[in-house]
């Protein structure tokens, strides 16, 4: 968020000067069911990858040339569970917070 | 060759996510995947996006000030007007390019993002106009079939039977009674135009609708059917199974009308009745309660049979007549 000394240094019209700011929110903290893969029954197809609609799955492509999920980005993963949903093979399961409290 | 999934993962990891993390749209939104998925195959086509957004839940909620989740530049403007905003940032960037004017030869494109309200009704002038004077540019309906974003009023977008707060399911009324306005007839009637449909269930069609109508020089629309979790009152992550099943049963029939000529994209080849769509969403849940419930039904039925029965015969009249 940017910071400034007096309201004079803002821009105009309510612009926004910096581009993807809302990461400095994070809302990972509305999240009531945590996605867990189990990386022996993914076959990296990234349809959860495509799907997350909070951007929260890290995907890459190996040197090898095959896809790979790589997990989960908590700071902003809401717990919808649409990835589970999209999963081919089931390999995500949404489980309660509760159950991460230490 | 459309993109593909390696593609979008390679331009992550390389440019960033075009469309970020940190918005506040509800979990399990479907809205945030239709800005995602159009603003990568942009990208990763090598355009630089210039996005415009109208007065919605996708606009209210990606750009909380000071915050914004779009790493592409951005517009809003008002809840009537986005295609007409966009339109005036097209005809900057041509005559600033005409001119020698322009430090960078990105090719730049222009995207309009637009909900249902935005669209069907209260920004229907704006965008007939834009498209109309032929400017170069995609609109992407998101369609959530009502105002969602105060809170579900009815739009010309919303179903019958569905449960509206300003067409609510009584002991009289079934909720609201005519069908959605079919706004991609009405855009595709237009000159010069890709207009086409598209489904949260099927992101690689979407995503090759999206490419077509960057490449096509002049207006292009695409509606895409995306559940609002909230006020659909369906779980959180059944969105994209939701569309599925709208395909299905023919309620979302998946095609194109580019520049006149039909064509449907999917042909599902065993269909679903429509009841199965309705009684898999809550907001349909008081219609199905009511004494008229089954004449509800059998209309809907009936209107989606034989609107997939016309598009089959359109798609067989208009093959290869491309008007201009
Ligand atoms: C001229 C005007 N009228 C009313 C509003 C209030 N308003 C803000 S968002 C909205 C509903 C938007 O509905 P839609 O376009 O379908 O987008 P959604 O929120 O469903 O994504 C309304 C009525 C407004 N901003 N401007
Ligand atoms: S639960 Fe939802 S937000 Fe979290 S990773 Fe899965 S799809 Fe993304
Ligand atoms: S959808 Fe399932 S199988 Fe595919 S990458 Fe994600 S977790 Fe792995
Ligand atoms: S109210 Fe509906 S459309 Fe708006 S953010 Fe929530 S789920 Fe999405
Ligand atoms: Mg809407």
């Amino acid at each position: 968020m940017p910071k400034y000394d007096s309201w004079k240094e803002m821009p105009i019209a309510g612009v926004i000067d910096k581009p993807a700011t809302a990461r400095e929110y994070n809302t990972g903290t509305w999240r009531i069911m945590r996605p867990i893969v189990d990386k022996d029954a993914c076959i990296n197809c990234m349809q959860c990858w495509l799907y997350c609609p909070d951007m929260a799955i890290d995907g890459i492509v190996k040197e090898d040339g095959k896809t790979e999920m790589v997990g989960f980005n908590y700071d902003y993963c809401k717990g919808c569970g649409t990835c589970a949903k999209v999963c081919p093979v089931n390999a995500i399961t949404m489980k309660p917070e509760t159950e991460f409290l230490k | 060759m459309p993109v593909n999934m390696k593609q979008l993962i390679n331009l992550v990891a390389k440019e960033d996510w075009p469309f970020t993390q940190g918005h506040r749209l509800c979990p399990g939104c479907n809205a945030p995947m239709v800005a995602k998925w159009a603003t990568m195959t942009a990208k990763a086509l090598g355009y630089e996006p210039v996005v415009g957004a109208a007065t919605g839940c996708l606009e209210v909620s990606t750009t909380i000030y000071p915050f914004t989740a779009w790493n592409v530049p951005y517009i809003h403007n008002a809840f009537e007007n986005v295609a007409a905003t966009i339109s005036g940032a097209e005809a900057a960037y041509r005559s600033l390019k005409n001119r020698g004017k322009l430090k960078t030869d990105k090719p730049i494109k222009f995207i309009a993002f637009g909900g249902d309200g935005g669209t069907y009704d209260i920004g229907l002038q704006s965008l007939s106009g834009a498209v109309e004077r032929g400017h170069d540019f995609l609109y992407i309906l998101y369609d959530n079939e009502g105002y969602m974003n105060t809170g579900n009023q009815r739009s010309g977008s919303t179903p019958p039977g569905a449960d509206a707060t300003t067409e609510p399911v009584g002991k009289v009324k079934t909720g609201k009674v005519q069908f959605k306005k079919n706004i991609v007839e009405i855009i595709g009637a237009h000159e010069n135009v890709y207009a086409a449909t598209a489904s949260t269930s099927d992101p690689f069609d979407f995503m090759a609708k999206v490419e077509k109508g960057l490449k096509h020089e002049g207006p292009a629309f695409i509606a895409v059917l995306a559940p609002c979790v909230r006020f659909w009152r369906i779980p959180e992550s059944d969105g994209p199974k939701i569309t599925k099943l709208a395909v299905e049963t023919k309620y979302w029939p998946l095609y194109e009308i580019d520049r006149g000529v039909y064509k449907i994209t999917r042909k599902p080849r065993n269909f679903k009745p429509i009841e199965e769509y309705i009684r898999s969403i809550g907001r349909f849940r008081k219609a199905l309660q009511h004494p008229e419930y089954k004449e509800v039904i059998e209309e809907m039925q009936k209107y989606v049979d034989t609107r997939w029965e016309r598009l089959l015969k359109f798609e067989e009249a208009t093959k290869g007549m491309y008007l201009r």
